[in-house]
């Protein structure tokens, strides 16, 4: 039973993302993250890492259900990579406990754990070629030759490696050395794969060929994955939940969508995406629908709002710029929209962003797709135009 | 747009490519390359070859004490004398061969010893905190700053009967009569060991900075307890500086003199006390040259075979 277990694997949320017929016809399955009798796989319990003058990790608890592909996103020095490493156990947090499957790893040694890591510069051995790469880990595991020679062939078929074998590091392209990186940890058949900015060394056109087929080998060996990094967008095309940080403390975890649609504060709404944000008070709150005055719209506006807000308090609101509409005519509804004067086109092909400047002097943002070719366009600059927008795709946010 | 810009650039690149400037700026690259080769060629080529030419020569009295190898004689031959009985004399001879044997003996503990606490020693350093690494590299090349006939120097002045150690030990009362330090062997060792630790340690410092630190860190992550990280990554990815620190000290050690001759006592034997009495004592040119000629073969030689032979394997 030590051959590599590679079966296709029907992923729990993957239908959701890719293909639109399937989550019509099927019900939606609850995930495990919102079934509460499932087991976390990984538990990180109130750890925090301290240094002489830094704090990286302030008391951070989390939850990994098996098979996810769990990013951790932040900006630098957001504590993320401090995490990965505690959990690779290249670091000894200051205090709490890290689990993983049940058992408790927080003082278990790098080399025991069921733990893999792919670094950033992939850390190939230089003095080794591909096959001793990837054997090395199994080569400490003091596997039998014959052993060592099946399990490297079958995972090198898996990433498209056949062929290069007896090549040097020094000999492959930055594609190449990412799946031997790879190769090497999953031929270990690890519980538990970390990756640390994965595609930070990749050009852009490789880069998104390479998250799909990484997220394509996560489902085909069940493996879960814990992603490190700064890219929103990359984070957002690949795991099934994230976690955003900051300054050692997560601020929000959730799907991408959840965070991106529900964002909980300013900082994450502006991390994992553009969005135009306006002060304003409560005016009124009716079960989940909310009416906010803010003198810098002009206006009074609605949005729903699950939690209950006292009237008087101050909010921001926020729209994403995706979200805007905008015309040359003026809205027949009252609320939700203002007047402004297009000061900044940015045609980037597919879409372009306005700047809008509005009556109180902000610029809003806003993008619309370029449905039509450019000469054909409607808005130019200078134009007075309408901003829109539905009350149920803005966000209000309490912190 | 993209496209007609990119062949844009590689209009203007090949146009630089073809100017006269570029092109003798590749030239000065060329004159950089044949400047440190005419250099060898001038300093170290035409020098061997006279040696060589030499080895073969008659011992003679006279300036110069040699005779000719080729001579211009009449009817335009050019008669060339080859005297082999230097080398049948070195090969034939005990004393020789044991001055050899004795210098490869030193040369090999020497390397050796060197290499353990070079490596240890370098690796220690690599190790420490980054503040504390420049302060322990000045440390070891300190050492190159005083005179190195003073430092050997120094050792007599410890070890000798009426040095320090003697002196100290007498005072105390651990010993009646002044301990023999000087005058052997083992002192010629530590005396080579001693000097030519630090052309061990920068080479294979060198090669340990080099070493990614996320290399090791994976290493472990691997399954590599940190003892198994050293065999298995470590020493095989700095093995390029150790052998450059081995090629180092070993050629240093092999034809010293200074230390044989001050630490060694009179009756040492080794093949740089022999190039020396050969020369200065016997005023034997041919013989010194032969001698030279002889080490080169025994000891570079092979060196450039195993050197070929790795560029073969790789």
């Amino acid at each position: 039973m030590n051959q590599l277990n590679v079966t296709i694997r029907q992923s729990s949320w993957r239908p959701r993302r890719f293909g639109v017929e399937e989550s019509l016809l099927t019900i939606p399955r609850r995930e495990a993250w919102q079934n509460p009798g499932a087991e976390p796989f990984v538990v990180i319990k109130n750890v925090s890492k301290e240094y002489d003058r830094v704090t990286p990790l302030r008391n951070v608890s989390l939850s990994i259900y098996k098979n996810e592909l769990f990013s951790l996103l932040g900006g630098s020095g957001c504590g993320k990579t401090t995490l990965l490493r505690i959990l690779a156990g290249f670091e000894r947090p200051s205090s709490g406990k890290v689990f993983i499957d049940g058992v408790d790893i927080t003082n278990i040694p790098v080399f025991k754990r069921p733990v893999n890591m792919m670094f950033q510069s992939y850390a190939l051995f230089p003095h080794l070629n591909v096959f001793d790469n990837i054997a090395f880990g199994l080569k400490q595991d003091k596997l039998s030759k014959t052993l060592i020679n099946d399990k490297v062939k079958e995972i090198t078929k898996l990433v498209n490696l056949s062929g290069f074998e007896g090549s040097f590091p020094d000999q492959l392209s930055g594609g190449q050395k990412q799946r031997v990186a790879l190769a090497r940890c999953l031929v270990k058949q690890p519980k538990l794969l970390l990756l640390d900015e994965p595609m930070a060394a990749l050009d852009k056109s490789l880069r998104e060929v390479t998250q799909f087929e990484l997220v394509n080998i996560q489902e085909r060996i069940g493996v879960t994955f814990i992603l490190v990094t700064h890219d929103q967008g990359e984070a957002m095309t690949m795991s099934s939940r994230m976690a955003v940080m900051e300054e050692g403390k997560i601020k929000q975890v959730g799907a991408p969508h959840d965070i991106y649609e529900f964002p909980n504060s300013k900082y994450v709404a502006e991390f994992v995406g553009r969005i135009n944000f306006f002060e304003g008070i409560v005016l009124e709150h009716q079960l989940d629908q909310v009416l906010i005055e803010s003198s810098e719209i002009g206006c009074v506006c609605n949005a729903t709002l699950a939690g209950t807000v006292p009237v008087g308090t101050r909010v921001t609101y926020a729209v994403r710029p995706e979200k805007i509409m905008m015309s040359t005519l003026r809205p027949a509804y009252p609320r939700n929209w203002v007047k402004g004067v297009i000061k900044e086109i940015a045609y980037l092909g597919h879409i372009s962003t306005y700047h809008v400047q509005i009556a109180s002097g902000k610029v809003v943002v806003a993008t619309l797709p370029n449905l039509l070719r450019l000469d054909d366009r409607n808005f130019q600059w200078e134009d007075e135009v309408y901003l829109f927008w539905r009350a149920e795709n803005s966000i209000v946010l309490t912190t | 747009m993209n496209l007609g810009e990119s062949s844009g650039v590689q209009r203007a690149l090949d146009a630089v490519r073809n100017s006269a400037l570029y092109k003798s700026v590749k030239n000065v690259k060329f004159f950089l390359a044949l400047l440190p080769l005419s250099w060898l060629i001038l300093f170290f080529l035409i020098p061997v070859m006279v040696i060589l030419k030499i080895s073969f020569a008659n011992s003679v009295f006279g300036i110069p004490p040699f005779s000719e190898v080729f001579k211009w004689s009449a009817n335009n031959i050019i008669e060339i004398t080859l005297n082999i009985q230097n080398y049948l004399n070195i090969m034939g001879d005990s004393y020789y061969i044991q001055s050899f044997i004795n210098s490869a003996i030193l040369g090999t503990i020497t390397t050796v010893t060197c290499a353990v606490f070079g490596f240890a020693m370098a690796y220690g350093i690599h190790c420490v905190r980054d503040g504390l690494r420049t302060p322990l590299l000045l440390l070891v090349s300190l050492s190159f700053w005083t005179s190195f006939l003073i430092r050997v120097y120094s050792w007599i002045n410890m070890l000798s009967a009426h040095g320090v150690v003697n002196s100290f030990l007498i005072r105390i009362g651990l010993i009646d009569e002044p301990i023999r330090f000087i005058g052997n062997y083992y002192m010629v060792c530590i005396g080579l060991i001693y000097c030519y630790l630090p052309l061990m340690i920068f080479p294979i410092y060198s090669a340990l900075e080099k070493i990614d630190k996320s290399c090791v860190e994976s290493a472990w992550n691997l399954g590599c307890s940190i003892s198994r990280t050293f065999w298995t990554l470590i020493l095989p990815v700095s093995s390029s500086g150790l052998k450059a620190g081995c090629l180092l000290v070993g050629t240093a050690s092999l034809a010293e003199f200074v230390i044989p001759e001050l630490l060694g006592g009179s009756d040492s034997l080794t093949f740089g006390r022999v190039l020396w009495m050969e020369f200065f004592n016997n005023l034997d040119w041919p013989m010194t040259c032969a001698l030279s000629i002889s080490i080169i073969a025994l000891f570079v030689i092979p060196l450039f075979i195993c050197r070929d032979r790795e560029r073969e394997r790789n």
